[in-house]
């Protein structure tokens, strides 16, 4: 896990159709993958985590648009390129190959009428064509076993797979060319539970067999402790806080996350009583001034009506970013939301989450790049780029 | 192969259901039909046996019980034995709808494959460019699949026959006979069937184009299509990702499809004076000939059914889901 | 079916068997509110104009459809007198044209009625009663679809002779009996996905009568599919009288049809002659009414599955650079729109209000 940047989605805004009936899925988000890291996207049901991923990849249906913001993808240190300035065939060539797809429902996501082997190779056929068929085979069988499935499911058809053989099948087929980025919308989440920790474990161990890096969504917040080395949290389209997981779990900074957490029974640790949150997410359309989230906070207070908090650093390392008023220094946050975080010394700090860049402090800063072509404000890459969450 | 061993059974019940119709429909209906024919036939003096055999086929003037005169008449359908032709007596129905029937079924068959094959390929690409200019073609194929398929034979006619030359107006070749199978003959063929087959392609395509381009607009919303976009698949091979699911609900849709072109060809061959069943059931009408009226009945269910069953085995290819035993 | 007009019903067109209807969430019957889509507005025009057609065109028209005592051996051009020209008998095309409406739309609004009758009582009863009575109902419905109707009128109509021919409402009801299946079919799939919806199983639960449900909460949610599968069955009725005239089975006066000018055109070869104000204006208008009833149809079926319409993107767009941008997108590739004051249009550029904050230092 180097910490050089992989994906680096800046201020992206998304909306659905166009005009004043637009829905605004995904406000100014800023969200970075480093090398072979695991990010967690958690958020409540409709607050933009699919929107994000899927805009970000271009992949994004009708009547989706992307109203602002940038992504990079850098392909190997010291090369870019822009996705959202990219054509279909410059695209072409990085799908897969460099990001690759996992989505919740695997039947959904095999074509019900061609085999397994044609699925598993039609991306080998397309991106390496100088592969001969038994190249193409052999590595179909290879990466079938890779996931724990025999080989002689090749020829069968998906609806002749179990739910867990199809999403392993899925699997497989996202690593085919050895992309850096697998992009996994709710993996697990149409599969019973123990399937699902099956799945988990065998991709942590493939994850450390191949090093991709992982962009993992769920609202299961509970899943991403497992297997998420950063946490971000969505919410009504904003990026509200992120972290590492273990801080994000012990000492949530955002009221929001705090919610989220206690939606959940605890996995580990004494049982608090379940609270949750209160009344339910926003429309898109007509958002709340100030805070998105100040209806349902209930530590909000005067500021948050008005004014939006933007997304900063909080506390001394830089690697925590929550954007709630409490942690910008109007008046003192509630004890919840000021829990000691754990031990940050530890290796796993630098895996840190959506860290979005590298800051005179921490970890070692990427190679230095030439500004890229045509946009000259990327030579501020080294501030934190906070932005104010602008609230239509 | 359930579901072919099912659909088998479907059709057999379909085709005596047929059989039954043709067997009561001159019982159920006021009339002597077989003083009709007579009348008809007058002067060619009909035998004892025709009369008789006649009267057992419509149920006149006959002692036998209504059930040994259907078993007759199941035993005369099966024997292929239609009854003879009263407006080209003595000719039997079966003679007459022979002659027919290949041009009708090389005609009909390759027309309604190419319209298919035309239709749902457009169709696809229209549902694929979906907001770009194409999408005006759906009003102009509204029009077409509204338009009497015999119209638009009229207008062929007018237009590439008369007008412009480019082909003939009517009829299957320039030779009255059948000669022999030689290179001349069959291009004449062909070349005589270039333009009602045209009028039916024109004609049933916009039904394939308009089925396709929705079924198609439904599947790219589909996972897997989006999947293929997202493996970096060329174009093409996304296309025909969601085209190869999208095509099964039009050949699923072809056995309602098919009712509805044969008809409509029929009435094309007429225009043309082809010498396919359509003309020989528009001379049946024209001539109250009932006997005829009936065999090509049965003939046409027969044949539609027929197209159905390969549409079936078509579909069970295509869809591995059908295929899985128990 | 709809013998000779191309109207085949592929899957796909109609009502997607299971598939949700907007509006059947709730049991209460509602309104359908017909978007305003302009293939419904051409479709409801157009058919307004045929219908004021059929019913004043007797009134108005210049002749009568009969012989009008002219003498020339051939068909005439049209001219002042005779705007469409006349037949090969002197007939006055526009009268027959005027005349010759009404009969038709009289068997296909008929037809209609009586089949989408037949295909209510049989759809929804196999689809709420489901097991040995959908069983049944299902395959009669199938081998009536599958039975090509044309051959089969023939012979009906054959043995029961002209007079049977000329009566309107007993060519109505016999065209109704080959054209009912594909809608009780439609209805049966839409019964069979309604009846396992929430509220129909609480109104089950609380003892509610059969029909009492069937007519309160199922056929209201129905109704789209109803009036799609009724024009459906008037288009094909339209079709199927036109072909059984052209056929020459319909006797000529005094039921005159566009149909049956098309039999007299093509029986006096008009095509090869070249007459052509002779079967154009007839063949056209049975083009026409067919059209307006397709595009109705459309427009039931967009209302029905709105993903099948046509721009994807609300109509409320800006500029009509974007509009087209919009409207024109590719597969796969996410238009991207920003619109930064002076900046360009797909610049990597943050938007224009963000504000850069602090940094970590
Ligand atoms: N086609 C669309 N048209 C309009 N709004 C949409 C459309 N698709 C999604 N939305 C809205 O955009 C918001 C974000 O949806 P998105 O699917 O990204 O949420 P999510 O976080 O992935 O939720 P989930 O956990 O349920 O998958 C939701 O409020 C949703 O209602
Ligand atoms: S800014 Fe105010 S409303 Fe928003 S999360 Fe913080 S305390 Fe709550
Ligand atoms: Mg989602």
């Amino acid at each position: 896990m180097s910490g050089d940047r992989l994906l680096e989605i800046r201020g992206l805004c998304v909306d659905y159709g166009h005009g004043p009936d637009a829905v605004h899925a995904v406000t100014d988000a800023d969200v970075v993958l480093h090398r072979g890291e695991v990010l967690g996207l958690a958020g409540e049901s409709g607050s933009g985590k699919s929107t994000l991923v899927m805009a970000a990849t271009r992949l994004l249906r009708p009547p989706g648009v992307i109203t602002g913001g940038a992504v990079r993808l850098y392909p190997a240190v010291g090369t870019e390129v822009d996705l959202l300035e990219a054509d279909y065939d410059v695209l072409r060539v990085l799908r897969w190959s460099q990001v690759s797809l996992v989505l919740q429902s695997a039947m959904n996501a095999l074509n019900p009428v061609m085999t397994i082997r044609v699925q598993l190779t039609d991306a080998l056929a397309a991106h390496q064509p100088h592969l001969s068929r038994q190249d193409r085979h052999a590595r179909a069988v290879e990466l079938l076993e890779m996931v724990g499935i025999n080989s002689d499911r090749l020829s069968s058809h998906p609806h002749e797979l179990s739910g867990g053989m199809r999403q392993r099948v899925m699997i497989a087929m996202a690593l085919a060319l050895q992309p850096q980025v697998v992009i996994m919308d709710e993996p697990t989440t149409a599969l019973d539970v123990v399937t699902q920790r099956e799945i988990l474990e065998e991709l942590k161990d493939l994850r450390d067999q191949l090093g991709f890096a992982i962009l993992f969504i769920t609202h299961d917040l509970s899943l991403l402790i497992e297997i998420a080395d950063a946490i971000a949290v969505m919410y009504a389209g904003r990026l509200v806080e992120r972290a590492p997981a273990s801080a994000l779990f012990r000492a949530p900074r955002h009221p929001y996350t705090l919610g989220l957490l206690s939606s959940f029974p605890p996995l580990h640790g004494p049982r608090t009583p379940m609270t949750g949150i209160p009344g339910s997410p926003p429309d898109l359309r007509a958002l709340p001034s100030g805070c998105v989230f100040h209806p349902r906070c209930r530590f909000a207070f005067d500021k948050c009506a008005v004014q939006a908090p933007p997304l900063a650093v909080v506390g001394a390392s830089n690697d925590r970013l929550a954007a709630c008023w409490l942690q910008l220094g109007d008046g003192p946050a509630p004890a919840e939301l000021a829990l000691r975080e754990p031990d940050l010394t530890e290796p796993t700090a630098s895996a840190n989450g959506t860290q979005t860049s590298s800051g005179p402090t921490g970890r070692p800063a990427p190679t230095e790049r030439p500004a890229p072509t045509g946009v000259p404000e990327r030579a501020a890459d080294h501030e934190e780029p906070v932005q104010q969450g602008s609230t239509a | 192969m359930r579901v072919i061993a099912r659909r088998l059974f479907f059709y057999a019940v379909t085709a005596a259901i047929a059989v039954t119709i043709d067997f009561f429909i001159p019982r159920l209906i006021p009339g002597n039909p077989v003083q009709a024919i007579l009348s008809k036939i007058q002067g060619q003096l009909p035998s004892k046996a025709t009369i008789h055999a006649l009267d057992l086929q419509f149920g006149v003037n006959t002692t036998a019980s209504l059930w040994s005169q259907y078993t007759h008449y199941w035993n005369n359908v099966l024997h292929g034995n239609l009854g003879v032709s009263t407006m080209s007596y003595p000719d039997s129905v079966g003679s007459l709808i022979r002659a027919a029937l290949p041009y009708t079924l090389g005609l009909v068959g390759v027309a309604t494959l190419i319209s298919f094959v035309l239709g749902t390929a457009i169709g696809a690409i229209v549902a694929w460019k979906r907001g770009s200019w194409l999408d005006n073609l759906l009003p102009v194929v509204t029009f077409f699949q509204a338009a009497p398929y015999f119209f638009l034979a009229f207008v062929a006619v007018n237009l590439f026959a008369i007008k412009l030359g480019w082909f003939p107006s009517e009829r299957a070749s320039n030779v009255a006979d059948f000669p022999a199978f030689t290179w001349t003959y069959i291009s004449d063929v062909l070349y005589h069937a270039i333009l009602p087959a045209l009028t039916i392609v024109i004609a049933s395509a916009a039904g394939w184009i308009v089925g396709m381009r929705n079924v198609m607009v439904t599947t790219m919303d589909e996972d897997y299509v989006l999947i293929a976009a997202a493996k970096g698949l060329s174009k093409r091979r996304v296309i025909w990702y969601a085209a190869r699911n999208a095509i099964l609900p039009s050949v699923s849709g072809f056995s309602l499809a098919i009712g509805f072109i044969v008809s409509g060809s029929l009435l094309t061959e007429i225009v043309f004076s082809y010498p396919g069943l359509g003309n020989l059931l528009l001379q049946a009408v024209s001539n109250n000939d009932y006997q005829l009226m009936q065999g090509l009945f049965l003939i046409i269910t027969f044949a539609v059914l027929a197209a159905n069953l390969i549409a079936d085995f078509v579909y069970v290819f295509l869809d591995p889901r059908t295929r899985q035993e128990a | 079916m709809a013998l000779g007009i191309g109207t085949e019903p592929t899957a796909g067109s109609g009502a997607m068997p299971g598939g949700s209807l907007p509006g059947t969430a709730r049991s209460r019957p509602r309104a359908v509110r017909l978007p305003r889509s302009p293939k419904i507005l051409a479709g409801l025009a157009m058919l307004a104009f045929f219908l004021l057609w059929s019913i004043i065109g007797p009134f108005v028209a210049p002749y009568s459809p009969n012989n009008i005592g002219l003498n020339s051996p051939v068909p005439l051009p049209p001219s002042a007198a005779h705007w469409l020209g006349t037949t090969n008998i002197q007939q006055d095309v526009f009268s027959q044209l005027l005349v010759g409406g009404g009969a038709m739309l009289l068997v296909a609004v008929v037809a209609g009625v009586i089949a989408t009758a037949l295909s209510v009582i049989v759809g929804v009863t196999a689809g709420y009663l489901g097991g040995l009575a959908d069983d049944l109902l299902s395959m009669l419905a199938n081998i009536f679809l599958v039975m090509p109707a044309l051959p089969l009128l023939v012979i009906l109509f054959g043995f029961l002779g002209k007079s049977g021919s000329n009566d309107v409402f007993l060519i109505g009801f016999i065209i109704s009996i080959t054209g009912w299946a594909w809608g009780a079919r439609v209805l049966r799939a839409q019964t069979l996905s309604l009846r396992n919806r929430d509220y129909v199983d609480s109104a089950r639960i609380i003892g509610e009568r059969a029909w009492r449900i069937i007519f309160a909460e199922i056929l209201p949610n129905l109704t789209p599919i109803v009036a799609s599968s009724f024009l459906f069955t008037v288009l094909y009725a339209v079709g199927t009288y036109s072909a059984m005239a052209f056929l020459g089975m319909v006797t000529l006066p005094p039921n005159w049809s566009w149909g049956s000018m098309l039999f007299q055109a093509a029986t006096n070869n008009a095509e090869l002659s070249g007459y052509w104000w002779w079967y154009i204006p007839p063949g056209l208008l049975i083009a026409l009414l067919g059209t307006s009833l397709v595009l109705l149809n459309f427009g039931i079926d967009e209302f029905i599955n709105p993903r099948l319409r046509a721009a994807g993107l609300s109509r409320r767009t800006g500029s009509r650079r974007q509009a087209r941008a919009l409207r024109s997108q590719q597969f796969a590739l996410t238009p991207v729109l920003i619109e930064a004051a002076g900046a360009a249009a797909t610049g990597p550029a943050p938007t224009g209000g963000s504000v850069r904050a602090g940094g970590p230092a």
